[in-house]
């Protein structure tokens, strides 16, 4: 099916299943530990080996030896395989640093061998014994030291790279009646999800087995083929359940690899986890951004001219961090200049979290915006909204689907008080605290992607689907129940979901926050097969056919659902794909984020006392998953502006806290209770649907709201994240 | 200990083998990325130690590597994998089970340190179809996203009830002669042992304040 027209009226806005606050069906397995995640599927397969992955201590160089001999004699040992055994393989599409093979060294812990044992402790130990010889060379650490020699760099990497310019900025910031010239900073940053990356790996003769935590089946299976160098079509990846993601299990990773290679090697099935202090060296992270923003306004507050040029690192052949993707879009102004440059670092491989682009970029961006709203004597919303715009600044002609982003701003300062703000910073306090409010513009593009399902409708047995769609804690199994049920005219436990399997149909797979609305739009799809299949065998005009309440019915016939199955059931499979709608229009989502903040006078510790998102992102499917979506991408949030960091070591090249107790992530204490709004919203340019994404448009904007709080609450304006006490402490106005 | 022997072993013959220059190493790096050979491995029998564990009221019996933690036991080799690996260092909480009435990390402690001992998993406290409580009210607050802490969630808060029960003052609880009090601000930093990186910390705490709220 095309979607290449606004959507009509369609089963979806019944309403009845989609758009309710329904309990995930998949909470009492996960909150029992009955759903299954990739290393603890004893099941599937019998007689599993241990593979522990053994990381290089060099961030760059060339292996000159390695001496397995005593962890192969080491007792339990079945197989040590070692990247001196294979030339370097061949990279997936989605791989910038390659995964395993050949003496040479990209970043530090890259996989250097495999250890296969009986047991966990086994293997362990065995690792343990590996002797490797290094040459080191000299590598690229420090962002800013690259930063003269770094280039300029497309945000697609098919694009020649470019500025990207509309008017005369220079001409008219240099006339502008206020300007502002400054410079923020955002660190590497992990995606810690809980559970590492996990692979079990089982050979059939030429044939490979994965279970494994992968949010993208499709690429997975694609890239592992392409690495190992076999026919997908001999390669199936597994993986119903993901313990978090975030953009970091989007792409095949060294526990796939080297569990297939261990499993090849040891002559049995093979699991390997990446333990936690691997995980942030050995795979992907957000990269550390330098971010240049002038902005110049009249003295009415109108933008005149905006320029943010943004500069990240990545390893040789890596991409930008797209930090100035929402400076395009988010603000009106005639003359305008986006750019982003690209230094050659040999830290390990920056890649996509949560968000990528708009998150460190709006840290940025709405900061910049609290400081200008301040130089011009303008309240921080009253500042966004004269500046708002309804078109895409680049291309006047180009509208947004839908911009409801004064009313996110309006609606959120009432119910957060905004008024109860002081403008003048460091005016509140109570006792040993300094109060403070900020407010940020939340804004992420809803990208659309072809997505494909199979349902199957049976007498007693109600409605199954199948697709390779993953559920990474977004709510994927139950918003595409609600679709199928919606659809067929089912209560929603009439209907089984089987997910992440690469035998089923391809989707669009998690990620981008596009996975929401695209899964289910080609759930939709194949229920409109589906419906075909049935009125087609119930002698039913297909458009007159009704599904309602477990029948169907046209005219004054009625049939309960299950009898038009018949004895064999019925099966329908179609995928949704996309026109050019999102070239004709602008489709995004919006929001505002409010918070307050207590900074303690003396210590400079920062607490979040409130938080507020409201946000517009189209139909909501499901408003509890949604929200959690929401609050948890805050949560993210207010790690960013407060504590996450990837400490760099630019001597040694490589990230040295590298585990939960070094990177600090949120805990309970650290969050207050988090309210969320969605506002009324139906986008027909997205999809059937209606929807749009709203899993990374939490996240953005959050940090600047935590930002402008802690400089309301104290004067003191950072522009270096994270937010930490020994910022602050300088600045904090005398203590009582 | 076994275990610890045989790791005070490694250690210094990888000090003598870095001394003694064995391979072509650069600087630091040598002493972080070379490991001498084993010292005295024994065969798999003598390392083997003889346990039992009484697991959500039955009695079960092992034969176990010295080495294995209590998390690995459970999930490896009794295959209760609803405890959960998150980072094997006593960092996040996700491996949280109850052993006689108190919540620990099962993977900061070997199994062999506990012998005889009680230990109530997830497995224990509730299944589908029969959930407990708590596991009924992160249901019904989605106090969970991706599921991997969940478990480890819910046997931290129906273990941390029972301490404010039992009058187990924490760092916010303010007057120590007063018995605890179950509010918001308790639960949050009794919590926070427990990490949930998809952030549903908000609905977690709404989930334990719904459950301490009911009589009985």
């Amino acid at each position: 099916m095309k979607f290449d027209a606004p959507a009509s009226d369609n089963p979806i806005d019944r309403l009845k299943v989609v758009g309710q606050p329904v309990d995930r069906i998949d909470g009492p397995r996960k909150t029992t530990g009955t759903a299954p995640y990739a290393y603890e599927r004893h099941e599937v397969v019998p007689n599993q080996a241990y593979g522990h992955v053994l990381g290089a201590g060099i961030a760059k160089g060339r292996i000159t030896a390695i001496d397995a001999s005593a962890a192969k004699a080491a007792p339990g040992v079945l197989a040590v395989v070692t990247t001196l055994d294979m030339p370097r393989l061949e990279k997936g599409v989605t791989n910038t640093a390659s995964l395993f093979g050949g003496p040479d060294i990209q970043h530090y812990h890259q996989a250097i061998a495999v250890v296969v044992a009986e047991s966990f402790e086994q293997a362990r130990d065995a690792a343990a014994m590996i002797r490797v010889g290094y040459a080191p060379q000299r590598g690229r650490f420090d962002l800013t030291a690259e930063a003269p020699k770094a280039e300029l760099a497309s945000a697609d990497s098919g694009a020649p790279p470019q500025e990207d310019r509309v008017g005369d900025f220079e001409g008219a910031f240099a006339q502008a009646a206020i300007r502002l010239d400054e410079t923020y900073s955002t660190p590497d940053q992990s995606h810690a999800m809980m559970e590492p990356h996990a692979t079990i790996a089982a050979w059939e003769g030429e044939k490979l087995t994965i279970w494994t935590s992968n949010q993208m089946i499709a690429w997975g299976k694609r890239d592992l083929a392409r690495t190992l160098g076999l026919p997908a079509e001999n390669v199936r990846v597994d993986s119903p359940f993901v313990g978090g993601g975030f953009g970091g299990k989007l792409f095949l990773r060294a526990d796939a690899v080297l569990a297939a290679l261990g499993a090849r090697a040891a002559g049995r099935p093979v699991k390997v986890a990446l333990t936690r202090p691997l995980m942030a060296n050995n795979t992907t992270h957000r990269p550390a951004t330098i971010q240049h923003i002038r902005i110049g306004a009249a003295p009415d507050g109108r933008i005149t001219a905006i320029a943010h040029v943004s500069l990240s690192g990545d390893l040789e052949d890596g991409g930008p961090e797209t930090a100035v993707a929402q400076t395009k879009l988010l603000y009106a102004g005639r003359n305008r200049l986006t750019a982003l440059r690209l230094a050659v670092l040999d830290l390990p491989e920056g890649n996509a979290m949560r968000a990528p682009g708009e998150a460190p970029g709006l840290m940025a961006l709405e900061v910049a915006m609290d400081e200008m709203a301040e130089r011009l004597g303008m309240d921080p919303i009253e500042f966004r909204v004269v500046n708002d715009t309804q078109v895409d600044p680049d291309d006047p002609d180009r509208p947004f689907s839908q911009r409801q982003l004064i009313e996110c701003l309006r609606h959120g300062a009432q119910r957060f008080d905004w008024s109860r703000r002081a403008a003048t910073p460091g005016q509140r306090r109570e006792g040993r605290w300094l109060l403070g409010m900020g407010v940020a513009v939340g804004f992420r593009n809803n990208l659309v992607m072809a997505s494909g399902a199979r349902v199957r409708l049976d007498r007693d047995r109600g409605v199954t689907v199948e697709t390779d769609m993953t559920d990474i804690g977004t709510g994927s199994y139950t918003i595409i129940a609600q679709t199928a049920a919606e659809m067929m005219g089912v209560s929603l436990d009439k209907v089984t979901v089987h997910l992440g399997d690469s035998s089923f149909p391809a989707s669009a797979g998690s990620g981008g926050q596009w996975g929401g609305n695209s899964a289910t739009a080609g759930v939709y799809a194949a229920c409109v097969k589906l419906r075909e299949a049935v009125a087609g065998r119930l002698g039913f005009n297909s458009a007159e056919a009704e599904f309602v309440e477990g029948m169907v019915r046209a005219g004054n016939r009625g049939v309960r659902l299950g009898d038009a199955a018949g004895a064999d059931g019925l099966t329908a499979e179609d995928k949704m794909e996309y026109g050019d709608l999102a070239k004709r229009y602008q489709q995004s989502t919006f929001a505002g984020h409010f918070v307050e903040v207590a900074v303690d006078a003396a210590t400079g510790e920062s607490r979040v006392r409130r938080m507020l998102a409201v946000c517009a992102a189209g139909r909501i499917l499901n408003p509890k998953s949604a929200r959690s979506q929401v609050i948890g991408a805050m949560t993210m949030g207010v790690g960013a502006a407060l504590m996450e960091e990837l400490a760099v070591d630019t001597r040694r090249g490589f990230f040295v806290n590298h585990d939960l107790a070094g990177y600090e992530v949120p805990v309970c204490a650290d969050i207050p209770h988090q309210e969320v709004i969605f506002l009324d919203e139906v986008d027909p340019i997205s999809s059937p649907m209606k929807a749009k994404g709203v899993g990374e448009l939490g996240i953005c904007g959050v940090g600047a709201a935590v930002a402008n709080a802690i400089y309301n609450a104290t004067g003191v304006r950072v522009r270096h994240y994270p937010i930490t006490l020994d910022k602050l402490l300088e600045g904090l106005p005398a203590t009582m | 200990m076994t275990a610890s022997g045989h790791h005070s072993i490694s250690r210094r013959a990888l000090v003598a083998g870095t001394a003694a220059g064995t391979a072509p190493i650069h600087g630091e790096a040598g002493a972080q990325s070379v490991s001498a050979p084993h010292g005295t491995p024994g065969s798999p029998e003598a390392t083997t130690a003889q346990i039992s564990l009484r697991v959500n009221g039955q009695s079960r019996n092992l034969a176990l590597d010295p080495r294995t933690t209590l998390l690995d036991a459970l999930r490896e080799h009794l295959r209760l994998t609803g405890s959960k690996k998150g980072c094997d260092h006593g960092q996040c909480g996700a491996c949280t089970v109850i052993v006689e009435g108190r919540r620990i990390y099962s993977c900061l402690t070997l199994a062999v340190m506990h012998d005889g001992d009680a230990v109530t998993t997830i497995e224990g406290i509730g299944r589908p179809g029969h959930l407990h409580p708590m596991q009924a009210a992160f249901v019904s607050h989605d106090g969970y996203q991706c599921g991997y802490c969940t478990p480890g969630q819910v046997c931290a808060s129906v273990a941390m009830l029972d301490e404010i029960r039992a009058g187990v003052p924490s760092h916010v609880t303010a007057d120590l002669m007063a018995p605890p009090q179950v509010t918001a601000e308790e639960i949050r930093e009794r919590m926070s042992g427990n990490i949930c990186r998809c952030g549903a910390y908000s609905n977690i705490v709404d989930a334990i304040v719904e459950v301490a709220g009911r009589p009985g």
